[in-house]
């Protein structure tokens, strides 16, 4: 919340806000604590004990990397730490559903998982390419009910770069109706339909055995239109292939009506559908799917806790297909707010949420990081010609539209290539190589030497003269500021003098010394990791 | 002690630890001992001629097509091979034409950089899965999985990733190349990670000691497996960073005269060249040399006189060199890159006087690891504009090459989502079978 030490005007805005939060946490509180019975009823069962919750400072940080993809500045953490509010953790919470970098980050998780890139193996090219990505984070933006962002893309019909949602149709590399069912089911349900029965397979192609897709006079544009003259046979036959659902249901679809609308109804009113995504954000934001692997879903692969899908399936249907409820209720749950330390008994545990389990940070989330630590830019570049592309020097790679758009950096991090849509793709396995650029490259050492503020240099008033001097800062707060600014917490006691130590005894200069502070904390787990 | 994932997971396993949490399959399952068999080649380098080199002005000159097809390029020159002519800008090539055989007669029909990338890099035909690249299968079969342990990673990209497809397609981010960023030809050549202007090795074991004393989180969860495993890659980082195997990268203690027959002192290509030979003598299994800039749309000719000269200088050299010391035998030299020029010159604005895109028929050239030198395969047509005899698809000469490595074509890939798939494409994946490349095959 702003405007704390303010003008009476804000406060009354804060106050009327704070009305409608505390309605939303009464609803919200009950499904987070229902989230946690259900959990510890698992633990129980299996005789582990949960880790303590987390300290406000790594819920700070966890909170901000997991739901915006960004680290907290120095002010924010300064500001959030030394808040006394009994809500604070519900308030940042709902703080950050409102920043636009939680559209930016849940469009790059969605654009992975839509494969949005110009080139290679889908061939989207990058005006549709704009258009798709606007497309999704404005649905994100404006949180856009679920089953119509789904309904949207499945069922459009238009331009590639008038009507942005029919490049789903287009971003993958095969267009042959079961290549396209195979797609949708990865996306939407969460399962892998090469596993299937051919029958099953087919089926479920049916629906997709009219679409046609046709070209205009315009430079790379496509129209994705229904094509009632298509028939979709057996292959080697006349026999055209009878609609089957997956759940084994046959469909008549009568004649001249799109079997698209008729396939995402039934996908809609399904029960994979609203697992599928509530599973997906529950590994988003945990590190672990309930059903593991997240697109792994089928029958003889049981969720963990079936429960806790069946009640978040519930909580999304019942909220209209809202994201943000679902998110929300995760957050707020003492399940995600975890310690990552683990205790005597847990620490094998690694799929029954005792604890927060600590990943890597993304490829785009740690260069940002870096980024804005060090108040530097990188460079992208795209070996498509992209006209319609402009990447601005400060652009932040979680905003990067296209796939085919990269960085030597991302692509040693591990960021997905986008050519399947699985959550495989990404990749945040430590590598030696990767630990090697963080400790030793030119690249992240001349990032470091830039910010000369954060090394303690900083311009100081004199009095009596209209030229502020450069001078150095105290050694305890140049530490304090590298710290808040690079971990967003205060050192402890032991790791000032620590540090102090350094620049007075290292041998090396101020600035040196000073570099050298800055680089080791970047090389720390706690930087590194989500924890 | 590489700075691979794959010996990060070996060196897990053998602790007894669990497998890495999200996402952390195990792609890196052992391979059966009759994957590789010993093959008459260790190694490779891979000279890739990104954007696509005119093969009229290389190795498949048309002096009698006239000047709407060779331009300046009239007189072909004779090679140390009676018989076999090269383009007039790569005299010394010329003299080295007995240890490499030329593939006039390349063809896939891609126009696409992308598609022809993938296509030629990885030997397979466009659709369905992203396979990995030669490189990412080498590293598989001849890396730290077939017990490669060298300090240096097994595949080394000079020096920016390829960019159009991901190298290492399903087999994901343990099987992609290490690459080195920096300018080669400086001094020092600042490989990103492994070699740094201005920081002492006493500086560096000073702030190593200062991490370890700072990474107070790290220490509270100790046993973590995740933390555990970045430790130790840590671990194999400092090896390289304090050892001396990133010397390897530093070429100004080389003879002056065999640097200067490399290239000028500023070509990144020519040290690019005989730090790929040292790479080699180092043991590693793959080197890719990207060599930008064959992209001549415009300006063709006016590029085409400076950068022959340099790739001139690079590949002769590297080829005679390798032979005196003694590599030759092991080790494969593969030129090429995604397709050829097109062979009718577009003196039309815009492009006054360019090459366009051309995929139908193109020359890649190849040498040593067993590839006999001094002869050609396939032949082009009268103006370069068809394949004329012998076609040999990238699954061909790709699969020739991983004979000559050893590597079973039948062998399985590993993949994310466990399906059955192999190193070389067959008939059954739709595509014409040219045939190895038996006449050289030795």
């Amino acid at each position: 919340m702003t405007g704390i030490k303010t003008g009476g005007k804000v406060l009354a805005v804060a106050f009327l806000f704070g009305a409608v939060l505390t309605n939303t946490f009464a609803v919200q509180q009950a499904s987070s604590a229902k989230i946690d019975r259900l959990v510890l009823a698992k633990l129980q069962e299996k005789g582990i004990p949960p880790s303590d919750l987390c300290t406000d400072e790594v819920f700070l940080r966890r909170v901000y990397l997991d739901v915006i993809g960004t680290l907290p500045t120095k002010p924010e953490a300064k500001r959030f730490l030394s808040s006394n509010g009994v809500n604070k953790r519900e308030i940042l919470i709902e703080e950050l559903f409102e920043r636009p970098e939680f559209a930016d980050y849940w469009a790059l998780k969605w654009c992975d998982l839509l494969r949005v890139k110009a080139e290679f193996p889908s061939k989207l090219w990058p005006n549709a390419v704009q258009a798709y990505y606007r497309f999704v984070r404005t649905a994100l933006y404006q949180n856009m009910p679920y089953d119509d962002f789904a309904r949207t893309m499945l069922t459009s019909s238009g331009s590639n770069f008038r009507v942005a949602p029919v490049n789903f149709y287009r971003a993958m590399p095969q267009r042959d109706p079961a290549a396209i069912a195979g797609t949708v089911a990865l996306t939407f349900m969460g399962m892998r339909s090469d596993g299937w029965s051919d029958e099953k397979r087919m089926g479920m192609a049916a629906f997709f055995g009219q679409i046609g897709y046709k070209g205009t006079a315009e430079w790379k544009e496509e129209i994705v239109f229904y094509d009632p003259s298509k028939k979709f046979c057996y292959p080697d036959s006349e026999k055209p292939v009878v609609p089957q659902l997956p759940d084994g249901t046959v469909v008549e679809v009568p004649e001249y009506s799109d079997p698209r609308m008729v396939f995402s109804d039934w996908l809609i009113g399904s029960r994979v559908f609203s697992d599928n995504m509530v599973n997906r954000i529950w590994y988003w934001l945990l590190g672990r799917g309930i059903i593991h692997e997240p697109d792994d879903i089928r029958a003889d692969n049981p969720p963990q806790n079936p429960e806790l899908v069946a009640f978040l399936s519930q909580e999304l249907v019942k909220s209209k297909y809202d994201l943000r409820h679902i998110y929300r209720i995760i957050l707020n749950s003492k399940t995600y707010q975890r310690a990552s330390i683990h205790n005597q008994r847990n620490l094998k545990d690694e799929e029954n949420f005792s604890r927060y389990y600590t990943r890597r940070l993304d490829a785009e989330v740690l260069i940002d990081a870096i980024c804005q630590i060090t108040k530097t830019t990188e460079t992208y570049s795209s070996d498509i010609p992209e006209p319609f592309t402009f990447i601005p020097e400060n652009q932040r790679s979680i905003k990067l539209s296209d796939g085919s758009i990269t960085s030597p950096f991302l692509d040693l991090y591990g960021r997905p290539p986008r050519d399947t849509g699985y959550i495989a793709e990404r990749n945040n396995t430590p590598s030696a190589a990767q630990k090697l650029h963080l400790l030793n490259s030119t690249h992240i050492q001349s990032k470091i030497l830039q910010n000369k503020a954060l090394l303690g240099l900083v311009y100081t008033k004199v009095k009596g003269k209209n030229k502020p001097k450069l001078t150095w800062l105290e050694p305890h707060e140049a530490i304090e500021n590298m710290y808040l600014t690079i971990l967003s917490r205060y050192p402890t006691a032991k790791e000032t003098n620590t540090a102090i130590a350094y620049i007075r005894e290292s041998g090396l200069n101020r600035n040196e010394a000073s570099v050298d502070l800055v680089w080791a904390l970047l090389n720390t787990q706690e930087f590194i990791f989500k924890h | 002690m590489t700075m691979n994932n794959e010996m990060d997971i070996s060196r897990r396993k053998a602790m007894g630890l669990a497998a890495a949490g999200a996402g952390g399959m195990v792609l890196g399952s052992p391979l059966h001992a009759s994957a590789v068999k010993a093959g008459k080649a260790k190694s490779v380098i891979q000279i890739w001629m990104w954007g696509g080199p005119s093969h009229l002005d290389t190795f498949d000159p048309k002096p009698d097509a006239g000047s709407d097809y060779c331009g300046p390029y009239t007189t072909p020159i004779e090679t140390n091979v009676s018989g076999i002519r090269i383009g007039q800008k790569l005299p010394l090539m010329a003299q080295q034409a007995d240890k490499y055989s030329i593939i006039r007669s390349m063809t896939h029909g891609i126009n696409g950089h992308e598609t022809a990338s993938y296509v030629t890099q990885t030997g397979r035909p466009v659709g369905g899965d992203v396979y990995p690249c030669t490189g990412a299968v080498v590293s598989r079969f001849k890396g730290v999985d077939a017990g490669y342990n060298g300090l240096l990673p097994p595949y080394i990209v000079l020096t920016k990733p390829q960019g159009r497809f991901s190298e290492s397609g399903f087999m994901g981010l343990r099987y992609k190349p290490f690459a080195t960023g920096g300018k080669p030809s400086a001094s020092p050549f600042t490989v990103e990670g492994v070699i740094q202007k201005g920081i002492t090795q006493a500086r560096q074991r000073d702030r190593r000691e200062l991490l370890a004393a700072l990474d107070t989180y790290g220490k509270k969860l100790d046993g973590n497996a995740q933390f555990e495993q970045m430790n130790m890659c840590k671990d194999q980082a400092y090896e390289l960073i304090l050892g001396d195997a990133g010397k390897v990268f530093d070429i100004k203690d080389e003879d002056p005269k065999l640097r200067e027959r490399y290239g000028n002192a500023n070509s990144d290509f020519g040290a690019s060249c005989l730090i790929a030979r040292k790479l080699v003598e180092a043991g590693v299994p793959y080197v890719t040399i990207n060599y930008t800039g064959w992209d001549t749309h415009k300006k063709h000719f006016d590029i085409m006189n400076n950068k022959l000269t340099e790739l001139d200088r690079g590949f002769s050299t590297l080829l005679d060199d390798l032979d005196q010391r003694g590599l030759l035998d092991s080790t494969i030299v593969w030129w090429g890159g995604e397709f050829g020029r097109g062979p009718k010159i577009q003196w039309e604005a815009p492009w006054n006087g360019g090459r366009s895109h051309y995929g139908k028929c193109f020359s890649h050239v190849i040498a040593g690891g067993g590839f006999q030198g001094g002869h050609v395969i396939g032949s082009s047509t009268a103006n370069g504009t068809e394949v004329a005899d012998r076609p040999v698809y990238p699954w061909d000469l790709i699969g020739s090459m991983y004979e000559q490595l050893g590597i079973d074509p039948n062998a399985q890939l590993p993949h994310p989502q466990g399906l059955d798939v192999r190193v070389c494409a067959t008939e059954e994946d739709g595509i014409t079978m040219g045939g190895r490349l038996r006449e050289i095959m030795s």
